[in-house]
């Protein structure tokens, strides 16, 4: 791949030493070209929260190189969207979504109006004044991706960021992150482990299957958008997908 | 309706624990030097005031209140929040905490004359003493109890020092378990004020002894019921303000 934005070849991370050494992904190879949707599927447990965590500097590799090419003015080149929002309860809305800025040297209403900005895209302005514990969970999970959108970074982490939420609110937000992407050119790295969901956003699918964790199968997916649901296109993948996953976790 | 009736029962209840409190030494059964019945209480309560002594017990023993608590609970909080950050230094701890928690508060009492004298800074020093270790554990147990995971959110922006660390999410997500403990402290405090100036120190307990070796009894219960009512006072207000403080929550 030309002038990839990451860069991660032979990546190996183990947890533990000795008898419980857990080796979690093993000489892992992928890169992600500049503005990409990559979607990652695979079994829970083969590590692709780890190697979410390996990107963004929570998790150090036990070998193998990580180079990511983001642009020098950006001063946080990646930023992460858990599964489970994550938001500071004590901060209200707007505070949240500004909290990534705090350092930036941004005045506190600079950091202000970015967040707010930053809200309206995600369609929840009017809530900048609420707490945590007053949204549901799709409109907390808005939030995440609003705080991490406000630091500008060129990369989005997105860890299972729908999959606790109900069938109708992840469809909304699957719309609504394309519609992000296709608005701000972000490169996106999100994992999923509903297929269906993988083949509506995805520019690419990759398959890690393990354990250890590798990459087992790749999918491009080059149909337009916006992608209808149920399209018969779609399903054509996401039945090659899941015969991919089934067939690996046969194997082992 | 519920509430309404529940307030009548608990006036009820106070009358006639007064009706009955009157009754005692009225009708001879108790001798009233031993039980000052109630209604002695307000003449009691005037006389003191007209003689200026009650407002300068009071401020006095506020002063040692207050300087004690700000104290204890500000070594409390410091210390705890160290402690609850580091492994090492709660280990380095470990065995000094442990011989030293178990002495009450009052049995600094020899040291703190020895060392302050019988001054407000010896009551100072009792009460505070009594403060710290409440706050203390408090505090180390509410920052050990903080979620891994907005610790890893903080990381995550860019927040990877350890002052980063404390001022973006631990104190906020902590406050709620020092509150706890200080709310405690607001009254653990008030006990050792007491104990505090009974040995001397100017202020309400002085009052109250100087009083009982005269058998002032009524003077007693003033000095008594003052402090429940400032008791109560300092815990509505702290409540208050821990609401207020912790209005983010559910
Ligand atoms: N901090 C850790 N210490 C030890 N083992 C871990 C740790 N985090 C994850 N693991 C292990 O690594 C493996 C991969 O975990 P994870 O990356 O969360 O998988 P996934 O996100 O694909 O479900 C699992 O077996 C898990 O038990
Ligand atoms: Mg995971």
């Amino acid at each position: 791949m030309p002038d990839p934005i990451i860069d991660i070849r032979g990546l190996s991370l183990a947890y533990g030493a000795g008898e419980s050494r857990n080796v979690v992904l093993e000489s892992l190879d992928l890169a992600v070209a500049r503005g990409e949707v990559l979607v990652i599927v695979g079994e829970s447990g083969v590590g692709k929260s780890t190697l979410l965590r390996v990107l963004m500097g929570l998790s150090r590799p036990s070998d193998g190189r990580v180079a990511i090419h983001a642009r020098p003015e950006c001063r946080t080149p990646m930023a992460m969207v858990f599964q489970d929002a994550r938001l500071l309860p004590w901060r209200r809305v707007i505070d949240n979504v500004a909290f990534g800025l705090e350092g930036s040297g941004l005045t506190r209403a600079a950091r202000r109006e970015r967040a707010r900005a930053m809200l309206a895209l995600v369609g929840l302005a009017d809530l900048a004044g609420r707490w945590p514990h007053q949204l549901s969970g799709g409109q907390r999970q808005r939030v995440a991706i609003a705080r991490a959108l406000a630091v500008e970074p060129d990369v989005l982490l997105m860890d299972e960021p729908f999959s606790a939420l109900d069938s109708f609110t992840r469809e909304g937000l699957q719309d609504e992150l394309q519609r992000i992407t296709a608005e701000t050119g972000k490169t996106v790295l999100f994992v999923t482990h509903d297929i269906d969901e993988a083949v509506t956003i995805a520019d690419r699918v990759v398959v890690i299957a393990g354990p250890p964790g590798r990459i087992a199968a790749e999918v491009r997916i080059d149909l337009p958008r916006p992608r209808p649901r149920r399209d018969a296109a779609l399903q054509d993948i996401a039945r090659q997908l899941r015969a991919e996953l089934s067939r690996r976790s046969a194997e082992l | 309706m519920r509430l309404i009736r529940s307030t009548a029962l608990a006036a009820a209840g106070l009358l006639a624990f007064l009706a009955l409190w009157e009754a005692v030494p009225r009708l001879g059964l108790v001798n009233p030097a031993f039980l000052p019945p109630p209604s002695t209480i307000p003449p009691a309560f005037l006389r003191e005031i007209e003689l200026g002594v009650w407002p300068e017990a009071v401020l006095s023993s506020l002063s040692h209140y207050v300087a004690g608590l700000a104290a204890g609970a500000g070594a409390g909080i410091a210390l705890g929040l160290v402690s609850g950050m580091s492994r090492g230094f709660e280990a380095f701890t470990a065995w000094v905490v442990r011989l030293l928690r178990p002495i009450p508060g009052l049995a600094w009492v020899p040291f703190a004359i020895i060392w302050f004298g019988v001054e407000p800074s010896a009551a100072v020093f009792i009460i505070a003493v009594g403060v710290f270790w409440i706050v203390f554990f408090a505090t180390q147990g509410a920052v050990r109890g903080v979620d891994r995971d907005l610790v890893e959110v903080a990381q995550a922006f860019g927040f990877r020092g350890p002052l980063q660390r404390l001022v973006k999410i631990l104190l906020p997500a902590a406050t709620p378990g020092i509150l706890v403990g200080l709310r405690t402290a607001l009254g653990q405090a008030w006990m050792a004020v007491v104990a505090a100036e009974i040995f001397g120190v100017p202020g309400v307990g002085q009052r109250m002894m100087q009083a009982s070796s005269l058998l002032s009894t009524d003077i007693v219960v003033v000095y008594m019921l003052t402090m429940a009512g400032l008791y109560g006072l300092f815990d509505s207000a702290f409540v208050a303000l821990q609401g207020w403080l912790l209005r983010w929550r559910a």
